[in-house]
């Protein structure tokens, strides 16, 4: 265990360095760069909530604060669950060749879309201090608790992460089918829908109730749009969740890690 | 003086299937046809050996005698099926030059990436940056990215690097044959500085003058097993016959 630390110490430049190229590739000769971490989101915002507020009515308070308080956890958990997923395939000259601790590679990647989900939060402030303006919201304390289910939810995701990766070096169909869960998932987490639209499809809350995401985005909402920090049961059901992925993820990758050469 | 690499009884076996299974269906369709048993290959059989603190050691043999496996079982990379593999102090590996540079990135910031990449501190590589654009003769090119480096200049940035930070342990897999001959020349000195200064290596080549110039001692690989290990003369003279003869 001591061993393993110092390992991941002595790795942790190595890790910087790869998050901050990722940083600059991503952005490389774009004229806003990082901007778009917090233009993107807003963009998105004024469409969604175009639609949903003229051709799909949903009675929702700030709907475009609701919209946005959802895709913003969801967007990091697909985002960084699907750059994990090829993470160590893609890395196959490098895993190849030198060594360096496998889980390094699926953890970047979280990592990352961990660093651009605080850019694009800048987005949800800026909302949030518009309708504080206008009167629609109140600034609270709770709001401040905004890191907690972010947490959560990274947690969550680099054990997910982990199992997926090391899934997909042995089946590549993994690849092709998460796109598809990816948007089949989007539809069980109450992003665009409020959870009352449920009502008339009561067979689907079971489910939904299985969803990891559906209690880190109903916590992320209830500190930061809705003024009530959640109780210890809420807490509890989101930590669950997170371990329980953290030690399957890493369980998982750690027995497969040693075959991952001869597959890639 | 104590063993920096110690090789017991090292065999590795690789499955070799003539067509990858890698989807779902396929695995199902093989599955239920019992068509999932691979071609055994060892690609390295009880190997056992040790080099001592310090010593240059040289290993050769045909292509796909087993060289780079067993190089890469040492270095961590590959777990070996059978049999252990002890190593002491920090492993600079050189399997291959310029693993881990991303060639949308400038000499620069490869220089940091390259170097993390090999397990050095960010104030490790601050400290030797001038030193390593200098040796790799890049000063000019520094802020160009590596997409536009010839293999040459890629070659000497990569050996640069993978140097400066004196290693315990130096593994060069078939790289001294790169850039030109006044680079090659300034790589031997380099290793033989190394040397000097107690680094252990272990050198991978084919070029047998090259063997017999650096190394002390010498291990012969025949399909993945052991012909011979002993001093240079000895192992090279009879090596260099036997390939002349087959």
């Amino acid at each position: 265990m001591k061993k393993q630390l110092q390992t991941f110490l002595k790795y942790r430049f190595l890790l910087e360095n790869l998050i901050s190229r990722d940083l600059k590739v991503k952005y490389r000769r774009s004229v806003l760069g990082l901007c778009w971490s917090i233009l993107n989101p807003l963009l998105m915002m004024l469409i969604i909530t175009a639609v949903f507020s003229t051709i799909f009515r949903f009675e929702v308070e700030n709907f475009s604060i609701y919209y946005l308080t959802g895709w913003l956890i969801f967007n990091f958990v697909s985002e960084s669950t699907t750059a994990a997923l090829q993470s160590i395939v893609n890395s196959a000259t490098l895993i190849k060749k030198v060594y360096i601790p496998k889980y390094i590679f699926p953890l970047e990647k979280i990592l990352f879309s961990f660093v651009n989900m605080f850019f694009s939060m800048i987005a949800v402030a800026i909302m949030i201090a518009v309708a504080c303006l206008m009167g629609n919201m109140q600034l609270s304390w709770t709001m401040l608790l905004f890191p907690v289910p972010m947490l959560y939810a990274l947690v969550f995701c680099i054990g997910f992460g982990m199992l997926i990766a090391a899934i997909n070096v042995f089946f590549r169909d993994m690849g092709h089918l998460y796109s598809v869960c990816v948007t089949a998932w989007m539809y069980l987490t109450p992003i665009i829908y409020p959870m009352e639209a449920l009502d008339r499809a009561q067979w689907v809350l079971p489910i939904i109730k299985c969803n990891p995401l559906y209690y880190y985005v109903t916590y992320f909402r209830d500190v930061v749009m809705y003024n009530t920090v959640p109780g210890p049961a809420d807490n509890l059901i989101c930590i669950g969740f997170s371990l329980a992925f953290l030690l399957l993820g890493g369980w998982v990758f750690k027995r497969t890690q040693d075959r991952f050469i001869l597959h890639i | 003086m104590g063993n920096a690499v110690e090789v017991s009884n090292v065999s590795m076996r690789f499955n070799m299937s003539k067509d990858k299974v890698d989807s779902i269906k396929e695995y199902m369709i093989r599955l239920v046809k019992r068509q999932l048993f691979f071609e055994e290959f060892w690609a390295l059989k009880e190997v056992s050996f040790s080099v001592e603190k310090g010593d240059v050691f040289g290993i050769v043999g045909l292509n796909g005698s087993g060289k780079s496996t067993l190089l890469k079982t040492i270095s961590g990379i590959l777990k070996p099926t059978e049999g252990r593999v002890y190593t002491e102090g920090v492993i600079s590996p050189m399997i291959e030059l310029g693993a881990g540079f991303d060639t949308d990135l400038t000499a620069r910031e490869n220089v940091f990436l390259n170097g993390s990449v090999l397990g050095f501190s960010r104030a490790q590589m601050k400290e030797k940056f001038d030193e390593i654009v200098e040796f790799a003769e890049l000063q000019e090119f520094v802020d160009v990215a590596v997409k536009n480096f010839s293999s040459g200049m890629v070659a000497r940035l990569a050996f640069s690097i993978a140097t400066v930070i004196k290693p315990d342990i130096l593994i060069v897999d078939e790289i001294l044959a790169v850039g030109d001959f006044l680079f090659q020349q300034k790589c031997e000195q380099r290793i033989q500085e190394l040397m000097s200064g107690g680094t252990t290596v272990l050198i991978v080549s084919h070029s047998i003058e090259q063997i017999e110039r650096l190394c002390h001692r010498v291990l012969w690989l025949e399909h993945g097993r052991m012909r011979m290990l002993g001093d240079t003369q000895e192992v090279c003279g009879l090596y260099k016959q036997a390939t002349r003869d087959g």
